[in-house]
């Protein structure tokens, strides 16, 4: 049987970087006080206890789910699309969620441009994302070549980006700030009060990823080998469809674009599990992009001079790498042979 | 064991689309096969070979006609029933270099297993004796991506024994194999259909090496789709007319096909 030893490890150390999101933050709280709130005693500070409550505690949660989310996102649609280096950003996914959002945030309301993440934003992040995919599907039944289907998803991107500005050159300034503010990425964005709504949307996107691992390793076989094993591909297609489509419009509609989680974090895992086999791989795919997530947070809420720093700041850094060292190996990699 | 019908195909037309657009590709294909029987497809690039075997496994409808499998119409089966009694193999390229071998033969069983695909103990039993039925049994904890091309094509044969069906097609398994492979799969094929009582039909361009190993051959000269045991095939001047319009002949005495003397 498969070694356990990957999944320890990523558990171990997404639990670690979750209580250490707790502890660590911009403000600086004595360790004992953090202690204290967590465990539910008074404690003399009521500023510390309101940022560990109302601001770390949403954040880490929320970076816990939306890395797990994008990472799940990616992971499904490399096998979906029998293609290493798809994911929700290269694909245009993400820039078509955003479409959406800055539908709602540019047009939509005056009123709601200080805030992200209203259920408007989710949902109009949720049909900009299904209709890009929806396009990137109906493309890669005419083109063939994994390659040439990529371009299209970085074209189609293109075209969303460029609705996008034109809609920021008519919006007012003040809604054109708070759409760039929340472009730049970040998991703080999340309320208290939103928590739910959010948590909720993204245990069932992730619920759904699991749900279909039968069918996504056929998958790893091609289409016509899957539909000779029984998969209904059609069905399948259209499940894989709303579960990354779901996935990547909450994440995108509260945290912004984010960038590389969903294309790199996958490669990791597999680099971890050393299996293409998603019984393993889903799993240290969700734990290896809550890791991420959570660790990217930590950077960006470190104790700098001008606050926090904004999240696609980050993950570029940490998926760079991880892809170049992908393709400079790939003939040593075996899923990619 | 006694011999009965496994694959009954009448009157059928296949080819592409719906309606008065279609294009038929062959009319009127009628044949029976029975278990055990191990059958050639020869024909031309772009013959119907591909097409046919497309719609027995049922990627693609038929346009007319019937297809039964142990006696019941492709149409009428379930695709869970459909994949329990027909298996493929194709040389599509797949994204499973990183699953071990024995996963990848797992895979066969997915028919048969539930909603999470959760292999029982009789699952795996069944993997083992078909990675030894091809002989891959000791490479079973390797990559796929570790094995070279035709090692490889006996993992899909392996797999498409582990779904345990009555009938096995395969779309030129041996297109990019060398000449040994290309020998030993097809040797490997002859005998696990005579062993293993399958009914094995694959389509080729090795003609002259499938004249020695076949039981019967499928030939697709002029539009139709003939069934017929070899040595009659050769005898009846069929094999000999399958390159006529590309002024390719069949000479008898060397056994093989050469240009057509222009006179």
């Amino acid at each position: 049987m498969m070694s356990k030893r990957p999944l320890i490890i990523l558990f171990v150390l997404t639990l670690l970087l979750f209580i250490a999101n707790l502890f660590w933050g911009s403000v600086n709280i004595p360790f004992s006080d953090v202690l204290d709130i967590l465990l539910g005693r008074e404690v003399n500070s009521k500023m510390a206890e309101s940022v560990v409550i109302q601001s770390r505690f949403p954040q880490a949660i929320t970076a816990l789910l939306a890395g797990a989310g994008l990472a799940a996102a990616g992971l499904l649609l490399q096998t979906a699309f029998s293609n290493p280096l798809a994911g929700p950003s290269i694909l245009g996914i993400t820039s078509g969620a955003s479409l959406g959002v800055a539908v709602v945030m540019l047009i939509g309301g005056g009123a709601l441009g200080a805030i992200s993440g209203t259920m408007t934003s989710v949902l109009g992040a949720f049909i900009g994302a299904i209709l890009t995919l929806g396009v990137i599907i109906l493309f890669s039944m005419m083109v063939s070549s994994n390659v040439m289907l990529l371009i299209v998803g970085i074209m189609v991107g293109y075209v969303a980006n460029s609705a996008i500005t034109l809609l920021n050159f008519f919006a007012s300034e003040q809604n054109v700030f708070s759409y760039t503010i929340w472009g730049m990425g970040n998991f703080s964005s999340v309320s208290f009060s939103d928590l739910p709504l959010f948590v909720i949307i993204s245990l069932v996107g992730i619920l759904l990823s699991i749900l279909l691992i039968k069918p996504l390793n056929a998958l790893l076989l091609g289409e016509r080998y899957a539909t000779n094993l029984g998969v209904n591909i059609k069905r399948t297609r259209i499940l894989l469809l709303l579960c990354t489509g779901l996935l990547t419009a909450i994440v995108t509609s509260y945290c912004g674009p984010i960038s590389f989680l969903g294309l790199a974090v996958p490669h990791v895992a597999r680099l971890m599990t050393k299996s293409s086999n998603h019984y393993t791989l889903l799993p240290a795919t969700l734990l290896a992009g809550s890791a991420t997530a959570l660790m990217c947070t930590l950077l960006c809420s470190m104790p700098w001079q001008s606050g926090v720093l904004p999240l696609n700041a980050i993950t570029p850094i940490f998926g760079a790498p991880v892809i170049i060292y992908v393709i400079v190996n790939r003939s040593k990699i075996e899923y990619f042979n | 064991m006694e011999e009965r019908v496994i694959l009954e195909v009448k009157n059928l037309t296949i080819g592409y689309g719906k309606g008065g657009s279609a294009i038929k590709v062959v009319e009127n294909i009628s044949f029976a096969l029975n278990s055990g029987e191990f059958i050639l497809m020869l024909g031309c690039n772009g013959a119907g070979k591909s097409t046919l075997l497309r719609t027995l496994s049922a990627v693609q409808l038929p346009l007319a006609g019937e297809v039964k499998v142990c006696g019941e119409s492709l149409m009428e089966i379930t695709p869970r029933e459909l994949s329990q009694r027909v298996s493929a193999v194709f040389t599509d390229k797949t994204m499973a270099g990183g699953l071990l071998v024995e996963e990848v033969v797992a895979l066969g069983r997915y028919p048969y297993t539930g909603f999470f695909g959760t292999m029982t103990d009789e699952d795996r039993s069944v993997v083992q004796s078909a990675l030894s039925l091809v002989g891959m049994q000791e490479k079973s904890k390797r990559y796929l991506s570790q094995l070279s091309d035709g090692e490889r094509q006996k993992i899909m044969i392996a797999k498409a024994l582990a779904q345990q069906t009555p009938l096995i097609i395969l779309d030129e398994p041996t297109a990019f194999l060398d000449l040994p492979s290309r020998i030993e799969i097809l040797y490997l094929l002859k005998q696990l259909a005579e062993e293993e009582c399958k009914t094995i039909i694959l389509s080729t361009h090795d003609v002259e090496q499938s004249l020695s190993v076949a039981d019967k051959l499928l030939l697709f000269i002029d539009d139709k789709v003939k069934l017929a045991s070899t040595t009659e095939a050769i005898e009846s001047e069929d094999v000999a007319r399958l390159f006529e319009s590309r002024g390719i002949v069949f000479d008898k005495e060397k056994g093989a096909f050469v240009p057509k003397q222009k006179r």
